[in-house]
């Protein structure tokens, strides 16, 4: 009997700690922390191909650690009211009870909702073009440092890293260099199709292995003379223009490269 | 067995493909195309011949010259300084080292031969890509030697249409009222020379005064204003035989005459008790027709190079401005609609364009515009200027500017001048006299 009482007491007096533990966060000011601001990461890599996804991908994770952080500190007190237990249950029931508290602060519903948009930075389909220029810029930074990791890669690392295209600044670094090179047969008609595409073959140092016109056949067509002038001013710029800028790494991606050459924004004046 | 595992393998293996990057280049430079114009190799005994017959020391040197000059005027083409080519003309000629001509930046090359052979001048050329390292086209012409600057011409005309894609307008020949004396007291007389100021000829003596000659798009005949018993009158002359007669016997005054795009009629003005209007006449049965009927003062009538529409300038509106009608007459159309007067519109050979000659606040403007009155543009502006003329291409336009006289009467002059439709290549074309009204032929092959 004696020992029955005397677990009885160890187990209240257990119990009347506990409460007095956990009581004074109930009274406490829920934290004041500012809004979550709902930043939409987005993949530009469809668009633009910036190689920066490394980084980006960085840069990703550790805003997800970050919100994962919140949603932890963040859990709301008035939920937490909600689950005060009604009555002092037998004491097993209690500690199954608070467990479950634990678990539910864990996930709060209302930040499941921000946890499921930061989930969307990985999201495919989501293109805003009017954020594009401004990470852009913010690329154009960062493109050194992601150049010398990117350097630094071996070829098998290398292909890991999936990139569809050329950024934007090494397409434009190209188009520059043949702009330069290209004079325009200023007689051709500015109303005719005359477009040329030339698929270039490149050593990685941007010299041009082999060049071919794609719609060779149209060379030698009677009446296609204007088309042949065209074509052969484009071969002329990518021969002038060699080596061409091309970028220091990724030469799988832009060994093969094709050009369209098109002078009808020129020809109109 | 080992297979069926090396094909599971390979299907598990991972397989990276790429896209094949495609970049648009629609921007370039509008630099002149550096090209080499090598002097033409020629051996000692024909160069003694043609040095008897041609007064000219070395003829394939000068040949090249007129090849070099014509490309320069384009304002398209860079011929690079002679002097610092590498390799001579003889061995440029049977395979250019294009090492060579890369370094000095031609990226074209023009070679040559010229030879003595039975009393004839036969001339061999080879244009080449310097970059791409191949032969672009390689012809051979023989002709009489006095020839021998039509020769450089024709090669040009070649050059020209295998490196820009349109025919060039070398082998051409420009007539003009060849103007001297006082500004009160001036003798006209009509001239003819090639497109680059030599060669010049006078068709007329003078005595009477000749005004607007327009050359026949198909042959060597012009037609042009001059005075027949005090009145003026359209007439017609054969270039070759010398031959002219007066176009019509019309009971009054016509001008402004210029042959339709087949040449077998003459569009003109014939102005009767104030009033003018448009008629045509066919050269073969002498048929007149009256295209306009109007009590306004229409004039400068300018046949489309289809032969379908007709372009003029008349005051209908009040106003000197374009319009364009059916070559029947029919739904005539004002075009122009800016400020100021517009008049002499004359239709381009490639049909695209109409050039004019626009007077606003005191000043005189060449121009053109669209057959449907949109884009117009202003090439060039000056003091007085009028009377455009298209170069067989479509690509240049000839004029004529006076100059201003100061308080005593002095310092008047009148000089053609060219500009092509960039409106950059502004260039005084080199006359004996001083010129007015002129007309650019067809290609003299054609």
């Amino acid at each position: 009997m004696t020992r029955n009482i005397t677990i009885s007491f160890g187990l209240h007096i257990l119990l009347v700690i506990i409460t007095a533990m956990s009581l004074p966060f109930l009274a406490k000011k829920p934290i004041d922390l500012p809004p979550i601001v709902s930043v939409e990461l987005i993949q530009i890599s469809d668009k633009t191909n910036i190689p920066f996804a490394p980084k980006a991908k960085k840069i990703i994770e550790k805003v997800k650690e970050e919100k994962k952080k919140l949603v932890s500190e963040q859990a709301p007190p008035k939920m937490v009211k909600k689950e005060k237990p009604d009555a002092v249950p037998l004491p097993d029931e209690k500690i199954e009870k608070i467990k479950e508290i634990k678990d539910k602060k864990q996930n709060p519903k209302k930040i499941e909702t921000e946890v499921k948009q930061v989930s969307e930075f990985e999201k495919k389909d989501l293109f805003d073009p009017s954020s594009i220029s401004a990470l852009i810029d913010k690329s154009k930074v960062e493109s050194a440092e992601t150049d010398k990791k990117l350097d630094k890669m071996t070829q098998d690392q290398d292909k890991s890293v999936d990139f569809g295209g050329l950024s934007l600044s090494e397409e434009d670094a190209l188009k520059a260099q043949i702009f330069g090179c290209w004079s325009i047969p200023l007689g051709l008609p500015y109303n005719e199709n005359l477009l040329v595409r030339i698929k270039l073959q490149l050593k990685p140092d941007g010299s041009i292995i082999r060049s071919e016109i794609l719609d060779h056949a149209r060379m030698n067509k009677p009446g296609q003379g204007f088309y042949k002038v065209l074509a052969e001013s484009a071969l002329r710029a990518v021969k002038l223009c060699q080596p061409l800028r091309v970028p220091s790494s990724g030469y799988e991606k832009w060994k093969e490269l094709q050009l369209n050459f098109d002078a009808r924004e020129m020809l109109e004046g | 067995m080992l297979f069926r595992y090396l094909f599971i393998l390979l299907i598990l293996l991972p397989v990276k493909t790429f896209a094949l990057i495609e970049v648009d280049i629609t921007r370039g430079n509008l630099n002149p195309l550096p090209i080499a114009v090598s002097p033409l190799s020629i051996d000692e005994e024909s160069k003694n011949n043609f040095e008897k017959i041609l007064k000219k020391t070395n003829l394939g040197s000068e040949i090249s010259i007129v090849v070099e000059n014509n490309l320069k005027q384009t304002g398209l083409f860079n011929p690079l300084n002679k002097d610092a080519f590498l390799q001579k003309p003889d061995i440029a000629n049977l395979k250019p080292r294009f090492e060579d001509w890369n370094l000095i930046k031609a990226q074209a090359l023009v070679t040559g031969k010229v030879t003595f052979i039975d009393e004839k001048l036969r001339v061999e050329f080879r244009l080449w890509d310097v970059l791409a390292g191949k032969e672009m086209m390689a012809l051979a012409f023989t002709t009489v030697p006095s020839n021998w600057r039509r020769v450089g011409h024709i090669i040009t005309d070649k050059v020209y249409e295998r490196l820009t894609g349109e025919k060039g307008y070398f082998d051409t020949r420009i007539i003009y009222v060849s103007e001297e004396g006082p500004k009160t007291n001036r003798v006209k007389k009509l001239a003819i020379m090639d497109q680059d100021g030599f060669n010049n000829k006078f068709l007329t003596l003078g005595n009477e005064l000749v005004l607007t000659p327009r050359f026949s798009p198909t042959n060597q005949m012009v037609t042009y204003l001059s005075y027949f018993r005090n009145l003026p009158r359209v007439y017609l002359l054969d270039i070759e035989t010398g031959m002219q007669e007066v176009v019509g016997d019309f009971p009054g005054m016509t001008f402004a005459p210029r042959f339709s795009p087949d040449g077998k009629k003459i569009i003109m003005s014939f102005a009767k008790d104030g009033n003018s209007d448009i008629y045509t006449m066919d050269l073969e049965n002498r048929i007149v027709e009256r295209i306009t009927n109007h009590p306004s003062i229409d004039t400068s009538p300018s046949y489309s190079p289809d032969g379908k529409y007709i372009t003029f300038n008349s005051d209908r509106s009040k106003y000197q401005q374009i319009y364009v009608m059916k070559s029947n007459g029919k739904d005539v159309k004002r075009i122009s609609f800016g400020n100021g007067l517009y008049g002499t519109p004359v239709w381009s050979p490639r049909g695209d364009l109409i050039a004019f000659t626009k007077l606003h606040k005191g000043k005189f403007y060449i121009g053109v515009m669209r057959p449907d009155g949109s884009g117009e543009r202003l090439l060039t502006e000056n003091f007085y200027q009028e009377a455009p003329s298209w170069s067989p291409n479509g690509r240049v336009l000839i004029f004529y500017r006076e100059t201003k006289t100061n308080s005593k009467g002095e310092g008047f002059s009148a000089k053609l001048w060219s500009i092509d439709l960039t409106g950059y290549n502004e260039r005084m074309v080199k006359t004996i006299t001083d010129a007015s009204d002129p007309s650019w032929s067809s290609l003299l092959g054609n």
